[in-house]
């Protein structure tokens, strides 16, 4: 398995917003990527946004631009 | 043979809408269920058809477009998410069964209905409409254009009365989506429901519906989500609160094609075209001795459709006469529109429906008018 590193994990209330987030931060060439929701946040299935932490600044200014709400923010390993 | 039964379903449907529904089926995954890349490839193709149809219908954003697998299930969804006992429903007898039978349903659980009727040539009254308001009112339900006469509704003008007396707007845009362009902030439209397979051009089976932000359907379905599964309840976030288990994404993959299509090609050039080919086609039978034309044609302003009868003879011998000796395809009966007939007078003969797509040509709409021809002599 890989190694894990800790990083910042956003979660969505749907699947559109999920994407909505892939999209917005392709646009503004923010990094991350979307990952199922790891099982330490929640075991309730969905797609996370997965960044380094320091791109935290850049992806809540994309989110609050693009109006997209978080379920949740969180650091952890992954 | 000539297809003139596009109010039914378009059958002629753009390349790019088959190519893309090959591809899809050949690429794409589950949307929402995991972040592998034929999952993600789903979650992506739908997330950008939910945009474009929310730019569509200026939607507020891509969150307000449902998924639906045609404009019953949108109206479903709609008519028996929103209304409960006590409340009063207004609507038109313009209407299609899909709008209904929900409230023939909804009437029998303790709603109250008005249906408003309509003048000879199938027009409601505005004024009717606004005095049918009472104070138990909750919404007007109506189409935009019948499926029978091709008559539309003037939204503009029933969206202002529902928002000056506070009531939800519920439209069924089945004949006129992807034909006339459909504002829904501009005209006060809180539900819009649309299909895919007819003017939309996109694969049977597609469909959905525009909620206005704020306004909370019981949803009619509950299951898979791809979120918060071990939460006994349905989410009750838009858009998955209206959207339970696996989307039609290989259709979604068609019907995003279709509507791309359709802003490339432009709404007016495809109008214009199928409104041409509806004046010609009644220019040519409106004078044939024993024909009876329904509709009110004073007006370009409507959906590409002709219904007509031959004298007294039944509108299933006609069709199938056209069928089978010439190869015209139309469609007979009563078109799930009952209301609409028993206002006509149509109920015993039904009527033989001519519809268009922008596909046709003026030979096959003169075909059609010589067989209608032949067929009086």
């Amino acid at each position: 398995m890989r190694k894990k590193e800790l990083k910042l994990v956003v979660t969505f209330h749907t699947t559109a917003d999920a994407m909505a987030m892939e999209q917005a931060c392709g646009e503004k060439k923010v990094p991350g990527r979307l990952i199922p929701v790891p099982r330490s946040i929640s075991a309730g299935c969905g797609l996370a946004w997965c960044a380094p932490l320091d791109a935290r600044e850049n992806i809540l200014e994309v989110m609050k631009e693009k109006a997209i709400e978080e379920e949740a923010l969180h650091e952890c390993m992954v | 043979m000539i297809y003139l039964d596009n109010a039914a379903t378009t059958l002629h449907k753009p390349e790019a809408v088959k190519r893309a529904v090959l591809e899809a089926m050949d690429t794409l995954g589950n949307a929402g269920r995991g972040a592998s890349e034929p999952a993600l490839g789903a979650s992506r193709m739908i997330y950008q058809a939910r945009e474009l149809l929310a730019e569509f219908f200026h939607a507020e954003n891509a969150n307000c477009i449902v998924f639906t697998a045609n404009s019953t299930e949108s109206l479903n969804i709609a008519i028996k998410g929103l209304f409960s006992e006590g409340d009063h429903v207004i609507t038109t007898v313009l209407e299609h069964n899909s709008v209904l039978r929900p409230l023939y349903e909804c009437r029998g659980q303790g709603c109250g209905l008005t249906i408003l009727g309509c003048d000879e040539k199938g027009n409601i009254s505005y004024e009717e409409l606004e005095a049918a308001v009472r104070e138990d009112t909750k919404a007007v339900v109506c189409t935009h254009a019948s499926n029978l006469t091709g008559n539309m509704i003037d939204l503009k003008r029933v969206g202002e009365i529902t928002r000056r007396k506070g009531l939800l707007f519920v439209v069924d845009a089945s004949q006129t989506a992807g034909v006339y362009p459909i504002d829904v902030q501009k005209l006060g439209i809180d539900v819009l429901c649309f299909t895919g397979h007819k003017s939309l051009l996109g694969p049977q089976g597609t469909g959905g519906m525009y909620v206005r932000p704020g306004v909370r359907i019981r949803p009619l379905l509950s299951g898979g989500s791809g979120v918060d599964t071990y939460n006994k309840a349905h989410p009750s976030v838009m858009p998955t609160a209206l959207e339970a288990g696996t989307l039609n994404g290989h259709g979604i993959a068609g019907f995003k094609a279709a509507v791309e299509y359709i802003t490339e090609t432009g709404m007016d050039t495809i109008r214009d075209r199928e409104l041409a080919l509806m004046r010609r086609f009644y220019e040519g039978v409106r004078q044939i001795p024993s024909v009876a034309v329904y509709g009110d044609f004073d007006t370009d302003h409507r959906s590409p459709i002709v219904s007509l009868n031959i004298g007294e003879y039944d509108s299933s011998e006609v069709s199938d006469e056209l069928n089978v000796s010439y190869g015209i395809v139309t469609r007979p009966g009563a078109h799930c529109a009952p209301l609409m007939h028993q206002a006509l007078g149509t109920v015993g003969q039904g009527a033989v429906r001519f519809s268009f797509s922008h596909y046709n040509t003026e030979e096959e709409v003169d075909s059609a008018i010589k067989a209608i021809k032949e067929l009086t002599e």
